[in-house]
């Protein structure tokens, strides 16, 4: 009898062991990527770096400033469509839960939200690059898509947090309806809507897909919204399947560049979360 | 007089009451014009190669632009075959993390700390883990498939699996995480007073109870693995040609429906090759649109009971 139980034990045992392994050998690669893009991109950044366009093919030097304006720009771009569509289509969601629109607007979030990047790039090329060439917009468009469903449901998800008591009182005193939603019931959930708005900054700010048949990318440096423009992921893409070692050295710049953005938007949407003590 | 303007005020305030509820509305119904309208330009563009090629489009052999010929067999395999390696890798692991953060360690600095580094994984772009995989893991496949005998290519199927394994570990992690924490404790509670031992709980309460909430995890991995673009494309040595021998299409050069479609779009020249891309494009959409509906309609009706 006392024998089984010490095997039971000891199964036990062996198994939380196994288990805690598993659990923390994944955290390996992703240090090893960090570390390995940190130790190459740290010594490509100075100020030469971020101020210059890439040398021409096979000559030292360069910078990435075209894609750094240019994921700055079609990243802002995005943000200014999508953040006002997505916050009113949540603020929607959550006051209406039970109509048929708000069903169907919900289950076309949840399939936005699982669309393939590249099959938005797809699209927008129909909607907007083959009417009117390639273009920053183009690919504004397409990430703006993509920001919508995180943006929607963090709004929805903190506005449905709040007490109803709180839109009751403004009610009740009178306030028109508009003014509640915008002045009352907005400014409490600020924080769980500014963090889904990072992170779905930090999500869309990495991706490739999208502006591959959209955005294009381009050698110079230019702030015109209506041609092609280069950003930062798509110049690591670019030079990382190039066969010239310098232009694997500018992706590797640009890829710690990258890494730097995401991180440090990861990280104030931890702190913000944790303030407010918001669950997203 | 004085009344009047009251009367003004709160007829303009009224007025947009209105607007501001039509706004809402005509927003909500933006999402839902979008979607259909996604779904309407794929079918519309793929429309020509739906007509000439019909049913068979999938289950041809060959992919030959040059000579008009368009089979998506190549790229089904491709995706299949790196999608459900990559899950298969990845699924100890995940439900590794789910019982260590759920049920061993759910408060707490550590416990935290290694969420915060698991959503992490999910937060690095996915051509970072290319370009890193390409010049860093390929060399070491390619050591390994000497090794092993296999035509050391370094790029193709394995390689993109190994990446995207890791990329799709903290999908079903997350979840099964919080469904973990959700068991009832007098659950657990109750096995522990028969005398159960922690493993025995975990066996045969924890999994059995959070099962399906398990699987909607997986098919959320999985709905992302098939449509992961860049890493892959990166990584998986862009062949439309498909091996003879299941040795070497594993080990060996390949392409996935979403890979194929980053190559070869922009350098479609012709009508019916343009629209063939785009048809793989709708066929990739139907299905990760489905698993990821499937997986979220299980998680809503796991976390309702």
């Amino acid at each position: 009898m006392d024998a089984r139980i010490g095997i039971r034990n000891t199964k036990s045992i062996l198994f939380k062991s196994f288990i805690i392994f598993l659990a923390f050998v994944v955290t390996l690669p992703l240090i090893i990527v960090l570390l390995y893009i940190i130790k190459q991109g740290v010594m490509q950044v100075n100020w030469h770096f971020l101020t210059h366009v890439p040398a021409p093919e096979g000559e030292k030097g360069g910078g990435i400033a075209n894609a750094l304006v240019g994921s700055l720009l079609i990243v802002g771009m995005s943000s200014l469509v999508a953040i006002p569509v997505g916050i009113l289509a949540g603020i929607y969601l959550s006051e209406n839960p039970g109509t048929k629109l708000s069903y169907y607007s919900g289950l076309c979030v949840d399939i936005l939200q699982g669309v393939p990047s590249i099959v938005m790039g797809i699209v927008v090329y129909f909607w907007i690059v083959k009417p009117f060439g390639f273009s920053a917009i183009s690919g504004s468009i397409a990430l703006a898509i993509m920001m919508l469903p995180i943006v929607i449901r963090s709004t929805e998800q903190t506005l449905l947090l709040l007490p109803p008591s709180l839109k009751e009182a403004a009610l009740s005193l009178g306030v028109p309806y508009h003014r509640v939603i915008l002045k009352v019931i907005v400014p409490c959930g600020f924080a769980g809507i500014l963090s889904g708005i990072i992170l779905s900054i930090a999500r869309i700010i990495g991706e490739t897909a999208p502006l591959l048949f959209t955005a294009l990318g381009s050698n110079y440096l230019t702030t015109n919204v209506r041609g092609a423009m280069e950003s930062l992921p798509h110049l690591i893409f670019t030079y990382a399947t190039s066969p010239y070692d310098d232009q694997h050295d500018l992706a590797w710049g640009a890829s710690f560049i990258l890494l730097m953005f995401v991180l440090i938007l990861n990280i104030v949407t931890k702190l913000i979360t944790r303030k407010w003590k918001i669950q997203l | 007089m004085d009344k009047n303007k009251r009367l003004d005020l709160s007829y303009s305030q009224m007025k947009w009451e209105t607007i501001f509820k039509r706004l809402l509305i005509v927003m909500s119904a933006i999402i839902l014009l979008l979607v259909v309208g996604v779904f309407f330009t794929l079918i519309v563009e793929s429309w020509p190669s739906i007509k000439s090629l019909g049913v068979k489009f999938l289950w041809g052999k060959v992919w030959d632009p040059v000579n008009n010929i368009y089979g998506a067999y190549p790229f089904l395999i491709g995706t299949l075959l790196t999608s459900f390696t990559a899950l298969i890798i990845s699924i100890p692991f995940s439900y590794a993390i789910a019982i260590y953060l759920g049920e061993y360690n759910p408060k707490g600095w550590l416990s935290d700390l290694l969420k915060n580094t698991i959503e992490l994984i999910a937060a690095v772009p996915s051509i970072i883990y290319g370009f890193w995989a390409l010049f860093v893991l390929v060399p070491e496949v390619r050591k390994l498939e000497t090794a092993i005998h296999v035509t050391p290519y370094g790029v193709g199927v394995f390689t993109a699996s190994l990446v995207l394994a890791v990329m799709i570990i903290p999908y079903a992690a997350a979840l099964g995480t919080s469904l973990i924490r959700m068991v009832p404790s007098p659950l657990k509670e109750g096995a522990y007073a028969l005398g159960a031992t922690r493993f025995e709980v975990i066996r045969s309460v924890i999994l059995p109870y959070t099962r399906s909430g398990l699987f909607a995890g997986i098919l959320l991995s999985l709905g992302r693995a098939l449509g992961e673009t860049m890493a892959v494309t990166v990584l998986i040595g862009n062949t439309s040609a498909i091996a003879n021998t299941f040795k070497d299409i594993f080990f060996g050069p390949g392409n996935t429906m979403a890979s194929v479609i980053a190559n070869e779009f922009a350098e479609a020249d012709h009508a019916l090759y343009l629209s063939a891309l785009i048809e793989l494009g709708l066929v990739l959409f139907f299905v990760t649109v489905i698993i990821n509906l499937i997986g979220k309609r299980i998680i809503t009706k796991y976390t309702n009971n």
